[in-house]
């Protein structure tokens, strides 16, 4: 499980997150809406300790991560994988050395053994037999899939997904939904989703957040998410320009 | 409101805080280059065979041509210069030998390696490391349970420490011959007269050469890679932490060159 607890986090003078509280049960599928910086991929980071909270606890299993030291940290980030938006695959190596690069980094079998996890995680997530291809030569959603292939070949507890459909055609959108809630289900693993998209949302999740203003506005299902009266939510949700969330569309405004 | 009050403030005041900020910010980048040294260091025994290797082939072996090249011609124009100056003052080029030899092995050698490898490879360290950072890759090193400064800054500390001395080396041998050329077939100078005046030159000096350049080489790579970890904002951050770790390694190699010169002449190395 993993919590935050009365969590603030600024860059300089701008105020990301302020108190805010969130809770991750094991074997969740928890997405997290909101706007357009309004510190949905800042509360990721927080929860895996690629940044440091300046107020409040986060706990992963029971372990207050933020007091941590680096090897120690180490060792509960090795629980956790990240699939970044732009999928953050290394350039310099092949895919089959990106998907190869985590397992051989933490010793995790033999050569022969890692050539046979990487060909399976590939032909999980529908790309088998692209192990010599680098990154340059793929498309969007392909970069997609094998970043989250190199997040699952780890095996982790915990997945993050960093906006998974943003910048995809819908069928692919469609396609890399399916394929989390595959790995949901197949691996039983606990995931944290943040996205603008709503359709996503609903169809990944078991539960959604909606951060606003620094805080946990609601935590609900998908269902009652749908069926919301709170004025932000439902304006969020609907996609209207009207409504209690103001946006900065002319300039000086 | 904040720039409301700056605009009141004297110009005194505002020179005041101009030079605090600088200091400020000059001190944050001294503690932060220390810190990535202190961790490079103690990720070196760690560091990958591979991933060494490569760097050895990339930073030593494929910078080879241009520093050849770079020394053969300022060993040819070293003696070119001298010959002619000595020949104006003594009405015939002594020395040639003796000075092209002393300037290559303590000065330019060394001096010339480093700022040819600033441009080339430091450069792409920087540029290297910065996409990396705005691409979220050094991001994704840790998630997957690597430390960047163990994968990335360790392997070119290595290669950089072992690659740049041995290129020195190389250098200094390659503008003896250039300026040999020159003394013999241009200036007239018997060739055993050149040689023997090369052979003068002892294992200090080879020293005081090889140990600036075990320095410079350290200069290079830790503002290189610092440049690249804490490089923000997409391509134009690369950019600029790709010509900032080029103009302060230069900078910087120009500067310890005197104080390393003069230390090393102070313990009667050179």
């Amino acid at each position: 499980m993993i919590r935050m607890v009365n969590v603030s986090k600024a860059f300089g003078t701008h105020h990301v997150l302020r108190n805010c509280s969130l809770e991750v049960k094991d074997g969740e599928s928890l997405t997290i809406i909101g706007g357009s910086g309004t510190g949905k991929s800042v509360t990721l980071k927080l929860m895996l300790g690629l940044l440091k909270p300046d107020r409040g606890q986060i706990y992963v299993d029971d372990v207050e991560i933020s007091k941590l030291d680096e090897d120690q940290l180490s060792e509960t980030q090795k629980k956790m994988c990240y699939v970044f938006q732009g999928g953050a695959l290394f350039d310099s190596l092949t895919v089959g050395e990106n998907v190869a690069f985590g397992l051989r980094q933490l010793k995790k079998g033999t050569d022969d053994d890692i050539a046979e996890t990487v060909s399976k995680t590939l032909n999980l997530v529908g790309l088998a037999g692209i192990e010599r291809l680098k990154p340059a030569e793929l498309s969007g959603g392909m970069r997609k899939r094998v970043a989250i292939a190199r997040a699952v070949a780890l095996s982790p507890k915990y997945l993050f997904y960093d906006e998974p459909t943003t910048g995809l055609d819908p069928i692919m959108s469609d396609v890399i939904n399916d394929l989390i809630i595959s790995l949901h289900k197949q691996l039983g693993t606990t995931s944290v989703t943040i996205t603008h998209d709503m359709k996503s949302a609903y169809k990944i999740s078991t539960h959604i957040a909606m951060l606003y203003e620094g805080g946990i506005l609601q935590v609900d299902t998908p269902e009652n998410i749908q069926k919301t009266t709170n004025p932000v939510l439902k304006q969020f949700i609907t996609g209207s320009a009207e409504g209690p969330i103001k946006m900065k569309v002319r300039a000086g405004e | 409101m904040a720039k409301r009050a700056f605009e009141e403030l004297t110009w005194e005041r505002r020179l005041l805080d101009w030079v605090g900020r600088t200091l400020l910010d000059v001190a944050d980048m001294m503690g932060r280059l220390v810190i990535l040294c202190r961790q490079t260091i103690y990720w070196l025994k760690s560091a990958e065979r591979r991933v060494v290797m490569q760097q050895i082939v990339e930073i030593g072996v494929n910078s080879f041509p241009v520093t050849a090249l770079t020394s053969l011609f300022t060993g040819m124009v070293l003696a070119l210069q001298t010959g002619f100056s000595f020949r104006k003052v003594f009405n015939e080029p002594i020395y040639v030998g003796t000075v092209v030899g002393l300037s290559l092995t303590k000065e330019l050698g060394p001096v010339l390696t480093a700022v040819v490898i600033a441009g080339r490879v430091g450069a792409a360290i920087a540029a290297e490391l910065g996409t990396m950072k705005v691409t979220e890759q050094i991001d994704a090193l840790y998630t997957l349970g690597t430390n960047p400064v163990k994968y990335l800054a360790a392997p070119r500390f290595i290669a950089c420490i072992i690659g740049i001395p041995f290129l020195t080396l190389m250098a200094i041998f390659i503008g003896i011959i250039g300026g040999g050329l020159v003394a013999v077939y241009r200036l007239g100078i018997p060739s055993g007269t050149y040689i023997n005046e090369i052979r003068q030159i002892g294992w200090k000096e080879g020293a005081h050469g090889l140990i600036k350049s075990v320095f410079f080489a350290g200069i290079i790579v830790t503002i290189s890679c610092f440049k690249g970890f804490t490089c923000e904002g997409g391509a134009e951050g690369v950019g600029k932490a790709t010509t900032s770790a080029v103009v302060l390694s230069m900078v910087l190699i120009l500067v310890l060159d005197y104080f390393l010169s003069a230390i090393l002449v102070a313990f009667g190395i050179g």
